[in-house]
């Protein structure tokens, strides 16, 4: 009896424990974040959440300070990923050939990328220091004129993405090499028969070969990189002056500083919305260019 | 076969982990006793239960990580002998103990039943939103507890809306910190006025010598407490009689007092310091002058942290034009959950914690608390050096009871208040707009208020 009903049903019973876990962590949170967003609520056992429409997103999307959020957010986005492919593909590529301590030097590529975020903060904090910091000591030894790094509203969100940069460009070298791989040594033969030089071949083989693992790499640093909040909150917490603030970031200070639930929602429904589309872009484009070598 | 099962396997172990994954979200505090002051064998079985009206029940307490936690987490076991009482504690990082406390009163949880919090900060929220039980039936029952022993500006911080919202543990006022030896070298007074503060910096400000004449919070929240004395020494206030006031004519100088001193004697990459900053540099010997709160004090005078340990003199606030006026609240209090489970038990925590000897104790290790005989009490100044005792009973006479502005979405007023300075100290020449901006902002928050 049982055992027939089990049988029978047995498809959507292996796969329930998977649908549980979707829908209670990630969908049932999403929902409740999108139902705040059009509240109005501080949290109070007393004062249930007021309907206000959509009087939270009116707020934001006319305020100063949600744009330049979300200018920093795509500013600090774009410049970090671009970096990072660049130095990462570089980096693969010089890794990618024999010399001795090879793997010394991969190990001691990863270790910014396993390094605990907010230590790592911590430390850059310490790096970026005016007075007694490295950073500025390197600058003071090699006779330029030393900087204010994080202190500055003009600096500090480049600063930042100096230590994104460091900290995950070894991704991004890591599926590079893996990318390499796999690259068949057949074209380049056939190039050398030709006579291309190294340059060419990088050019003309290597690179259309790898982007694919590229876009990949890409892709998946940019949506780490919109959603960094470590490494900020660790270091300036979105200053001098607002200046490095983030939609991450000024969406933990709606919710844990200001206590405003409903606007610190529809920040966050906003934010998904712009992850969510940059995200499908990507994977677009991807197709697209995937399709000019078909 | 063996893929059916490495499926039965997978679909196991993706259950597993989503259970465990429950299990961690809806666990509570009660058995995570991390603190080492519980001892692990509980219930104390001896039979005068009569005398011990609380034998067998226990209470959570979350305190922040505070030298306060650290001097009474040693007592405990001593009121857990005396009452038969257990206690739990917990000690969190500041920002994470205002997290945990409003994620757990959010979700209407019994624990924990007594925590440290800042009336200042976020007495009137927790107050408001229901999570505070008023303490005002309970002070006036034990004669012995002497409540009007403790500072009427202290428990006036702790009161939202008339009620007793919570106890002040800790007590501080802003005060100026010198360096002796290089105001001595250079002749020169310890300045009484801010003008004098600030001739004196200058003086002391040599950059290309590694020197810097005044440090103090330059970043955007944390420094509005530390310019709040600077503002109501030349008479301003954050608010009055519900109407902001940071773009007044005082307001205006005192805030570009502040600002000014910070940007051209202040150390570089001062808009980005909060306390730990700033005392770090002044414990360097950077720095000639500080000013911050006396509850710190040993950040400056501790030889492990401070490298001008026996160098620093401490002076009252410099008066403005309108006298010296430090603020003189309570930054440190002790509140019942609205929702424990035994409110007998947490009050009877909170009157031994703040009782007249147990404040003796905790403020000879250094902690200024509100109990006006434990100041009188020569035994109760040993944990301060002399000379901060003797600015101590001087700041508390023209003290004000508030440091920031005093409404309810304390965050969002401080960020509004410190534009202004973080501008100024920006560089900034045309401030009256940026004051009047942020006043516009202030009023929005004071007005939203009224509706609750």
């Amino acid at each position: 009896m049982y055992t027939s009903w089990f049988d029978r049903n047995l498809k959507w019973i292996y796969v329930l424990p998977a649908v549980i876990f979707v829908l209670v962590m990630m969908l049932f949170p999403i929902l409740y974040t999108v139902r705040i967003s059009f509240f109005e609520w501080s949290m109070s056992a007393i004062t249930p959440p007021k309907w206000v429409g959509f009087d939270n997103y009116k707020t934001l999307l006319t305020q100063e300070r949600f744009w330049k959020a979300t200018g920093h957010t795509i500013s600090f986005t774009l410049v970090a990923m671009v970096l990072e492919v660049i130095l990462g593909v570089a980096i693969a590529m010089l890794l990618s050939r024999q010399f001795r301590g090879k793997n010394f030097v991969k190990t001691v590529f990863l270790l910014p990328m396993v390094a605990t975020p907010v230590a790592m903060g911590l430390v850059w904090l310490l790096i970026y220091e005016p007075t007694i910091g490295a950073a500025n000591m390197l600058l003071k030894s090699m006779g330029l004129k030393p900087l204010l790094w994080l202190a500055s509203p003009n600096q500090a969100l480049s600063s930042l993405i100096i230590v994104d940069v460091w900290q995950w460009t070894p991704m991004i070298a890591l599926i590079v090499m893996a990318g390499l791989a796999t690259i068949p040594s057949e074209p380049y033969e056939a190039a050398d028969v030709d006579g291309a030089g190294r340059w060419r071949k990088f050019v003309s083989i290597t690179l259309p070969l790898l982007k694919p693992t590229i876009l990949v790499a890409a892709m998946l640093r940019l949506i780490d990189v919109l959603k960094t909040f470590d490494i900020i909150y660790a270091t300036t917490q979105g200053g001098p002056n607002l200046s490095t603030e983030t939609l991450n970031i000024y969406g933990y200070v709606l919710g844990f500083q200001y206590f405003k639930l409903g606007t610190a929602s529809s920040l966050l429904v906003l934010f998904f919305g712009l992850v969510m589309g940059l995200t499908l872009f990507m994977i677009w484009m991807r197709k697209r260019m995937e399709g000019q070598y078909d | 076969m063996n893929k059916s099962r490495k499926r039965w396997f997978g679909g196991g172990l993706t259950l597993a982990l989503a259970a465990s994954l429950l299990a961690g979200c809806g666990g509570n505090s009660d058995n995570n006793s991390a603190s080492g002051s519980n001892s692990p064998s509980a219930p104390a079985a001896s039979g005068s239960a009569a005398a011990k009206p609380f034998e067998g029940k226990s209470i959570n307490l979350v305190t922040a990580n505070h030298p306060w936690a650290e001097a009474i987490k040693p007592l405990i076991p001593d009121f857990e002998a005396a009452t038969g009482m257990k206690v739990n504690v917990e000690s969190f990082f500041e920002d994470q103990l205002t997290q945990k406390l409003t994620v757990q009163f959010t979700a209407g949880s019994e624990t924990p039943d007594v925590f440290m919090f800042r009336p200042l900060q976020e007495g009137k929220l927790f107050f408001k939103n229901g999570w505070l039980h008023p303490l005002d039936e309970y002070v006036n029952k034990d004669p012995n507890y002497d409540f009007a022993d403790i500072s009427k500006s202290a428990v006036g911080t702790a009161t939202v809306d008339g009620k007793i919202a919570g106890i002040p543990i800790i007590t501080e006022q802003e005060i100026l910190y010198y360096r002796k030896d290089l105001l001595q070298a250079a002749g020169i007074e310890v300045p009484k006025t801010i003008d004098e503060l600030v001739v004196a910096a200058k003086k002391l400000h040599d950059p290309s010598k590694g020197m810097y004449g005044f440090v103090a919070r330059g970043q955007r929240s944390p420094l509005v407490t530390q310019v709040s004395s600077f503002l109501y020494g030349e008479g301003a206030d954050f608010l009055k009689d519900d109407k902001a006031t940071i773009n007044t004519p005082e307001a205006v100088k005192a805030f570009t007092t502040y600002g000014t001193l910070l940007k051209d004697y202040g150390p570089p990459g001062v808009l980005n310091m909060s306390w730990p900053q700033a005392f770090g540099i002044f414990g360097q010997g950077k720095v000639a002058f500080l000013t911050d709160a006396n509850s710190l004090y040993k950040n400056a005078t501790d030889p492990a942290k401070s490298q001008v340990a026996d160098k620093v003199g401490f002076a009252p606030f410099p008066a403005g034009s309108a006298g010296s006026k430090p603020y003189n609240i309570t930054s440190w209090g002790l509140a019942v959950n609205a929702k424990s489970a035994d409110k007998e038990a947490a009050w009877e925590f909170i009157k031994w914690a703040t009782s007249k000897e147990i404040v003796l104790k905790t403020q000879e290790k250094g902690n200024p608390g509100a109990r006006a005989s434990v100041w009188d009490n020569p035994e109760g100044t040993t944990g301060f050096p002399p000379e901060l005792v003797a600015v101590i009973k001087e700041s508390v006479k023209g003290g004000v009871d508030h440091d920031r502005p005093t409404v309810i979405n304390v965050g969002e007023a401080r960020d509004a208040v410190g534009e202004i300075v973080q501008k100024i100290m920006t560089g900034e020449k045309n401030i009256q707009p940026v004051a009047d901006k942020a006043n516009e902002a202030l009023q929005a928050i004071i007005d939203q208020d009224k509706n609750k």
